[in-house]
């Protein structure tokens, strides 16, 4: 037999910035040997829009509706990061109705999170029918969204010291209803995907990794508790009122795509769990009072009260002129969003500007680990794992 | 360990209690690092220190190995520009103890051009967050294999988290018609950046308004 003289090289592709399965504007370089992945290189940034630096050259209160901005799945989260280190730095106490709010509504911004991305991931390893199932209820969300702030998405409703306005009656009681019907639905796309035998096979022991590697890697989130490591920030630094709420932690046990899916899952149940018990304290005697704090140096006082007092007129005046002002120090505050630990590190010199404001996205490591998550795996993998690592561009390219 | 404080359900707060647990730590950190690291203290909860940039490794290091610390978790590292220092920058590292829980923050001054060691090698995971400190202030971090711009356009030209890089920037892109590509033009504004200086110059009344101390006096 003839020797051939074929030269075997490595393929390299290009996948994006524009390709369905890169969840947003991913280009991602790959070096093939044959079929399977043997280099990984991410290029970010087409979608930064330079959002720590604006934040820099606006007042506090400017700045939260760029955090809406950045994971734009679930929106308040984010907000809720910034406004919980600004309010450590003031030392400033939050009324407990806007402390059940803001959990109530990033609960909802986890259901947002995770129909998207369970459905999606799905879509991406060949599902049809869950997206279409997922998407339905997400627009019930996102009707809450409307109702208590005006928008669907990017609410700006998380203030430094509360909440912009109350929720109405009628809301709380639809979205307890909600709670009553969603878990039906969830339980349908358990019932598509779970014991799926192609869902399966294109997920089990798809970029597996042990906690070490997730801790060194700075993962946070469903990424790390997949391998097994019960830590929620919700739990383990609670914030606002979730230490007297009930809720569970899943952990998953093997740190692949599947246990993914899974701990997402049941976070949705949690999450449910826990709306209805917001709901219980927000209808109940106990969760009445204001939302935002009465502390005229921080929140604007009402527009009835601006009719009649010229002392509520001038403090009006000042927050949107001059702003407020945030004693001089640094912190950093973490909240668990959907994805993970997502952080702000803001230090203030004492002005009515941040003078840095760091947004730690917890996209951001996990998209840095691509090489480490996909070497050796197939091709067709990498999209399973992009969807199972649940990247959106917003909050990695700030 | 992580898994026994799981059962336990309400667990304190981190940001603003449980101090002796941290104040055990300021005295293992002293104690093992030494004159390696100053200013150590509690800043709103969270354990803050300052290294110098060579002892930087040495330091992460203790802070992850040390039985009694165990900062395992890598949580982020960003730069930070005080024009006005002599030490330009300052490299700020947050790292994670699950086991404890506590957070610590290492701040490290740098000079404009001077150079820190990479930490990849105690934390893989600090590899595109030093990219990103080094595309948005020029910080350089010595060893790092793949120093390359992260964030900011194909063939960027300056740092743009630098206090005195403007927010503008200095090119803009369009798409031009009869090259049919992308070209980068000078940035043109229609009306001159206008720099809002809000901060009131006007201090408000002070806690105690001038003549009130005398009500106090009883002199006479």
């Amino acid at each position: 037999m003839a020797e051939t003289d074929v030269e075997v090289r490595n393929f390299t592709i290009n996948l994006g910035p524009q390709h369905p399965a890169a969840h947003g504007v991913l280009r991602l370089v790959l070096e093939l040997d044959g079929e399977i992945v043997e280099r990984a290189d991410p290029h970010i940034g087409l979608l930064h829009r330079g959002t720590e630096k604006l934040i820099e050259t606006k007042t506090w209160h400017q700045a939260v509706p760029y955090f809406d901005r950045l994971d734009y799945v679930a929106p308040m989260n984010q907000e809720h990061a910034f406004v919980l280190a600004a309010e450590r730095l003031l030392g400033l106490e939050v009324p407990y109705r806007a402390q059940v709010i803001r959990v109530l509504y990033s609960e909802i911004g986890r259901l947002l999170n995770h129909l998207l991305n369970v459905t999606t991931q799905a879509m991406d390893v060949g599902a049809l029918t869950p997206p279409l199932w997922g998407f339905e209820e997400r627009e019930k969300l996102m009707i809450f969204y409307e109702r208590a702030c005006g928008s669907r998405m990017h609410a700006a409703y998380f203030r430094i010291g509360g909440v912009h306005q109350d929720l109405p009656p009628e809301l709380i009681e639809d979205i307890g209803e909600f709670c009553e019907t969603h878990p039906k639905v969830l339980r349908d796309i358990e019932g598509l995907l779970t014991d799926n035998r192609i869902f399966k096979q294109r997920n089990v022991d798809i970029a597996k990794f042990t906690r070490e590697d997730a801790f060194a890697r700075g993962f946070s989130g469903v990424m790390l508790r997949s391998t097994g490591v019960p830590w929620d920030l919700r739990r383990a630094q609670p914030y606002e009122c979730y230490n007297e709420l009930d809720f569970k932690v899943p952990v998953g046990r093997n740190g692949d795509n599947y246990d993914r899916y899974v701990l997402r899952m049941e976070e949705m149940y949690q999450s449910i769990h826990i709306m209805k018990q917001c709901v219980e304290i927000l209808s109940s005697q106990k969760g009445r009072g204001a939302v935002i704090t009465g502390n005229r140096r921080v929140a604007p006082p009402k527009r009835s009260e601006m009719k009649t007092s010229m002392e509520a007129l001038i403090e009006h005046f000042k927050l949107v002129t001059e702003g407020m002002k945030v004693p001089e120090g640094e912190i950093y505050a973490a909240v668990e969003a959907p994805k993970g630990e997502f952080g702000v590190y803001l230090v203030s010199d004492g002005s009515n500007r941040p003078y840095r404001c760091k947004i730690r996205a917890p996209g951001f490591a996990h998209l840095a680990a691509m090489e480490f998550l996909t070497k050796g795996h197939m091709l067709a993998d990498v999209p399973s794992v992009i969807g199972s690592i649940d990247i959106v561009f917003g909050e990695i390219d700030r | 360990m992580v898994e026994e404080r799981e059962e336990g359900g309400a667990m304190q707060s981190v940001a603003d209690s449980d101090p002796e647990a941290l104040t055990d730590i300021i005295d293992v950190i002293e104690n093992g690092l030494k004159d390696r690291v100053s200013d150590v203290r509690i800043v709103h909860g969270q354990i803050q220190m300052v290294a110098r940039p060579e002892a930087v490794l040495e330091v992460l290091r203790f802070l992850r190995d040390d039985e009694n610390c165990r900062f395992v978790a890598f949580t982020d590292l960003c730069g930070v520009d005080y024009p006005e220092r002599e030490e330009r920058f300052e490299v700020v590292y947050h790292l994670l103890s699950p086991y404890v829980p506590a957070r610590v923050r290492i701040k490290v001054p740098v000079r404009d051009g001077a150079s820190v060691p990479s930490c990849i090698e105690v934390f893989p995971g600090a590899e595109w967050f030093e990219r990103e400190a080094y595309d948005m202030y020029g910080i350089f971090f010595a060893g790092h294999p793949d120093l390359r711009r992260i964030l900011t356009d194909y063939g960027f030209q300056g740092h743009p988290l630098r206090k005195d890089f403007p927010v503008t920037g200095f090119v803009e892109v369009r798409y031009d018609e009869d090259k049919k590509r992308v070209v980068y033009e000078p940035v043109q504004l229609q009306q001159a950046w206008r720099e809002f200086d809000n901060l009131s110059p006007w201090k408000g009344e002070p806690a105690v308004l001038p003549g009130d101390e005398k009500a106090e006096r009883n002199d006479g």
